[in-house]
């Protein structure tokens, strides 16, 4: 496989990933239709202010071929089946490890605000930050989308969805063969052995990119009933918009 | 409005430093700290903790009023720390080893506190024992535990089992939650108790404290 320059680590501009003062209130669980106080806007306000101040998103990514990521995915062994990606992979033209992250900094503050008695700005701030991680991923998503079809690797309605271990079956273990393959230490994320990550405000995974249709499932695995944040179905939902079946 | 009535209602709204200015004006004007903390700062608390389990208010409205009781307690405790003013019962909260989120932990403990329980909290990556040696040097009757990772989760059990080995499990009693946690798995563990939120949580706690 050609090596790709792009391949590495790859900033990310903070302006990109600013979350959005509804995403943030959603995040601390208020419903949309709710109205906030002048006090709650303002603590809010202040929380994306320090956000933006101290975030240093960047990633890591690396293009890998399927039967080196099978490998990856196969990990200790832990992982249930049936699960979406065994059916994914194989319909795939273009798989990218990564890992994103804030930075150190964020997760630093917040702990020092807890430490301060300022739990409703730490935790606003962690909802803030929860969020921009995930904004960071789904840019990094979109960018591997349009540098693969830029590239012509992939076919013209492929679009790029990520995995991520410790869901839809890929047990979390799993996050051990997926760091000795990428090396985000070289972004400044650690691997705990309880396969936490450090920074707490990182993501990683396999950025998928293939024939739109390949990301379709239903969430009738076995799994699906303990997840609390069924938060694939909005994702495949905003991916497949554009694809009614 | 009578001045306590007034600052439970302040910290209901959140207004930190109206707390701590009617705080201010209640000890000077010479009430009890511990009626003030009573009357004043847990009764606006439990307001809170009731329309926060009801869902008429929500989190940040929650950390806003903690906000303003942290205000009027700078000015109490050392008020209070003299007077051995009883409290309801002393818990000591963590998460689990190998796990760093904390903001639920973190929650629990704040609404807690405001109704009116001594927090010893052992922050987070907290080893079995450390759980088991806090609640005997603290004289503790419950545990919380917290756990967001699955791969932590099993070392509450060794918590569960460490107060059996010991004799303790009649006198100190366990609270499990957190994400990926279950009533489920509770009981399957042996915990006395699991909190689905924070709000659940703390009535939890008082009914294991009653």
């Amino acid at each position: 496989m050609t090596r790709d320059r792009r391949e590495g680590v790859r900033e990310i501009d903070e302006a990109t990933i600013a979350p959005g003062p509804r995403a943030v209130l959603r995040a601390m669980g208020v419903p949309e239709d709710r109205e906030t106080s002048a006090q709650v806007e303002a603590l809010l306000s202040r929380s994306l202010d320090v956000l933006i101040e101290l975030s240093e998103p960047r990633s890591v990514v690396r293009n890998v071929a399927p039967d080196e990521f099978a490998r990856i995915y196969e990990g200790a062994g832990d992982n249930a089946s049936p699960a979406p990606l065994e059916q994914i992979i194989p319909r795939s033209e273009r798989l990218t490890l990564f890992v994103v992250t804030l930075g150190a900094d964020v997760s630093v503050r917040i702990r020092s605000l807890f430490d301060e008695g300022e739990p409703a700005l730490a935790t606003a701030l962690d909802a803030a930050a929860s969020e921009a991680t995930e904004l960071a991923a789904t840019h990094l998503e979109r960018l591997i989308e349009s540098e693969s079809l830029r590239d012509g690797c992939v076919s013209p309605s492929a679009r790029a969805l990520r995995y991520s271990p410790g869901y839809c079956g890929w047990n979390l273990s799993g996050q051990r063969a997926l760091f000795a393959s990428l090396g985000p230490e070289r972004v400044g994320v650690r691997l705990l052995e309880s396969c936490l990550m450090e920074p707490l405000k990182s993501i990683s995974g396999v950025i998928v990119t293939g024939p739109v249709e390949i990301h379709r499932f239903e969430p009738l695995y076995a799994f699906c009933s303990e997840c609390r944040t069924k938060d694939c179905r909005e994702r495949i939902s905003a991916l497949m918009k554009d694809y009614p079946s | 409005m009578e001045s306590l009535e007034r600052i439970a209602a302040e910290l209901e709204a959140g207004n930190d430093a109206t707390v701590r200015s009617l705080t201010r004006t209640a000890i000077d004007d010479g009430t009890e700290a511990k009626k003030i903390l009573d009357e004043g700062l847990i009764a606006g608390m439990q307001v809170i903790g009731e329309k926060f389990q009801n869902h008429e208010i929500f989190l940040p409205d929650v950390l806003l009023a903690a906000r303003a009781m942290n205000a009027a307690l700078e000015l109490l405790e050392p008020l209070l720390g003299g007077t051995g003013a009883a409290t309801r019962g002393k818990v000591v909260i963590g998460t689990m080893k190998g796990d760093l989120h904390d903001i639920g932990k973190n929650l629990v403990g704040i609404m807690l506190g405001g109704a009116g329980f001594e927090v010893i909290d052992l922050g987070k990556d907290v080893a079995p024992e450390r759980f088991v040696e806090a609640a005997k040097e603290a004289d503790a009757g419950v545990i919380g535990m917290s756990a967001l990772l699955t791969t932590t989760m099993p070392t509450m059990k060794d918590v569960v089992s460490l107060l059996r080995q010991q004799g303790l499990d009649g006198r100190v009693k366990t609270i499990v939650g957190g994400a990926p946690v279950s009533k489920e798995f509770a009981r399957e563990i042996g915990a006395d108790a699991y909190g689905f939120d924070a709000a659940n949580a703390v009535e939890r706690v008082r009914g294991l404290m009653a």
